[in-house]
């Protein structure tokens, strides 16, 4: 346990000055500072919207561009470059040949991914909730002070986060296996357009391809039976939900084996 | 023994690169491993420090088998395999640090590994725009944070100017003198010839010897150096009075030394026979002449 608290911190000294980490932060604030910008300028028109609507509304640009295209990238980005700076220093042998277990190095490693991509979301739920609350403090016509959603928005992202992680496993074992940037990003792009025009096209078996997974998160987040007149429940743990987590503990311990066999080159 | 590999054997796919190698690394030596490029040195530091899976044989360290002690005895090994493995996009001292941070190394020891290999003032400076030779002081620096009982370096020299050569050598003198034990690579061999205590040479994968530097060059017949005028018709009078020519260029001829009488001999031969001898000496073999004669028979 200690090995593997060590490596988890040492991988954050590694990254702190990377893209891989600044962008857990960056792409949350750019997103829902666009997504307030947007909703200030047509502050006029979303007036006329009843509090829960201007909620929906505001959250949907960041639901919508992380739910389509945006959240399986990024999470393709963040496994390859936990993995990239072991490729680009060489630093694979130093780091099997340290006084830690194998296990801890490689768990470290990706539960670092893990964290990254969990900062990101819980950004983007915190960013939401704090400036969906601004924009009722600056503009008071648009009444988001007179609804609350915190809690489905936790809720959404936090089954966003559990929807990619089969991505980021398969992702984190092609990072891991290849050095260079296009194979892992070019099979994981390709996967994913195929994912969303899978999951945006309802098809029946959409839920067992991962990359589908983010896209059918979304649309399976309202429970059947609500009546979205005037509160909404989230459907957390849907049965994408469960195939992306299973995907995600089978490829990472099946791909600690596959490193192993491999040996350090 | 430091280290003690009993039949160790390596393959990647049908290709045998490591075959039955026994080697015996004594505490306290600087045990230089020679062979020229790809005779299986790296892979064989790669099975040492349980990076690669042995295919057969046994690794012991510090009398401990390696597989099972795995933690232990790499937490008293510093290691630099190859070119040195450091984060770019971090300072020296940086990379330094994150290696202390695992290794649960004290923060003053970072600063006095940068002063040891002399990098106090660049330790601020990413690493990625350090000179070769600055980057190999920092990848010895890293391999010496944690104040290892055994040093294994893969030729540490690649790539260095002769002071930083010169530098290197005096660290591992250093550090063997205050009990350490160093297993450094290379194909240097003039330049492990200048430090090593104990020799093992490998080429195409096997072990052709091993021993001390003084056993090496014990079984190296010294060789008489003549510098003539005419070296081929020195060389042919020599062997029609039964001398052994062994090798013979434009300027200088070799004979094997028997005595210093056969000097004499040689020189009065050589004058009075109207040669104008401008040299003529005993030399012991070189490690690089010794090296190619061992692995050339070997083929």
């Amino acid at each position: 346990m200690k090995g593997f608290l060590l490596s988890f911190q040492s991988e954050f000294y590694k990254s702190r000055k990377t893209l891989g980490f600044w962008g857990a932060i960056i792409l949350p604030l750019l997103i829902t500072g666009l997504a307030f910008v947007s909703v200030y300028s047509k502050s006029t028109d979303l007036a006329k919207l009843p509090p829960m609507g201007l909620w929906v509304q505001f959250s949907m640009i960041s639901l919508g561009s992380m739910g389509s295209l945006l959240l399986p990238i990024y999470t393709i980005f963040v496994a390859y470059s936990v993995n990239s700076v072991e490729h680009k220093a060489d630093t694979w042998k130093t780091l099997f040949s340290l006084p830690i277990s194998r296990w801890a190095v490689y768990g470290a490693k990706y539960f670092y991914a893990f964290f990254l991509l969990f900062l990101c979301l819980a950004l983007f739920a915190l960013f939401n909730i704090a400036f969906g609350n601004l924009l009722s403090v600056v503009k008071p016509a648009l009444k988001f002070n007179e609804y609350h959603m915190e809690l489905q928005l936790i809720q959404v992202f936090y089954k966003l986060l559990l929807s990619a992680l089969g991505i980021l496993s398969i992702q984190f074992l092609l990072s891991l296996l290849w050095s260079d940037f296009l194979k892992p990003m070019g099979l994981g792009f390709v996967a994913s357009v195929a994912g969303v025009i899978l999951a945006s096209n309802n098809w029946e078996y959409s839920y067992l391809f991962p990359y589908a997974h983010p896209m059918g998160a979304l649309k399976s987040m309202l429970k059947q039976n609500q009546e979205p007149a005037r509160s909404f429940e989230i459907d957390i743990y849907t049965k994408d939900v469960y195939v992306s987590l299973a995907v995600a503990v089978v490829v990472f311990i099946a791909g600690y084996f596959i490193v192993q066999k491999k040996s350090v080159k | 023994m430091v280290i003690q590999t009993n039949g160790l054997s390596f393959s990647f796919g049908n290709q045998q690169v490591v075959k039955s190698l026994s080697l015996q690394v004594p505490a306290g030596s600087i045990y230089g491993f020679l062979g020229p490029n790809g005779a299986g040195k790296t892979t064989t530091i790669k099975m040492l420090l349980n990076l690669l899976r042995t295919g057969e044989g046994s690794i012991h360290i510090f009398g401990q088998e390696l597989e099972a002690n795995r933690i232990s005895i790499l937490s008293q090994i510093g290691s630099l395999i190859e070119q040195p493995a450091i984060y770019h996009h971090l300072t020296g001292r940086e990379n330094l640090m994150n290696r202390a941070m695992l290794l649960q190394v004290n923060e003053n020891k970072v600063d006095e590994m940068l002063k040891l290999v002399q990098l106090t003032n660049a330790g601020g400076k990413k690493a990625g725009q350090y000179s070769l030779g600055m980057k190999q002081r920092l990848g010895i620096a890293l391999a010496l944070l944690n104040d290892p009982k055994l040093l294994i370096l893969d030729e540490p020299t690649n790539g260095l100017d002769p002071n930083g050569i010169i530098e290197i050598r005096e660290l591992m003198m250093k550090l063997v003198a205050n009990g350490k034990t160093v297993f450094i690579s290379s194909h240097l061999l003039a330049e492990i010839e200048k430090m090593a205590t104990h020799v093992g040479i490998i080429n195409n994968g096997e072990l052709m010897f091993q021993g001390t530097i003084h056993d090496l060059q014990n079984i190296s017949q010294p060789l008489i150096h003549i510098e003539t005028d005419n070296t081929v018709d020195a060389a042919n009078l020599l062997k029609r009075h039964n001398f052994t020519v062994t090798e013979i260029d434009q300027d200088q001829l070799f004979v094997p030394f028997n005595s210093k009488q056969q000097i004499g001999d040689i020189n009065t031969l050589l004058i009075q026979n109207g040669f104008t001898v401008f040299g003529i000496n005993k030399q012991r073999k070189d490690l690089e002449r010794l090296f190619l004669d061992i692995t050339t028979k070997s083929n």
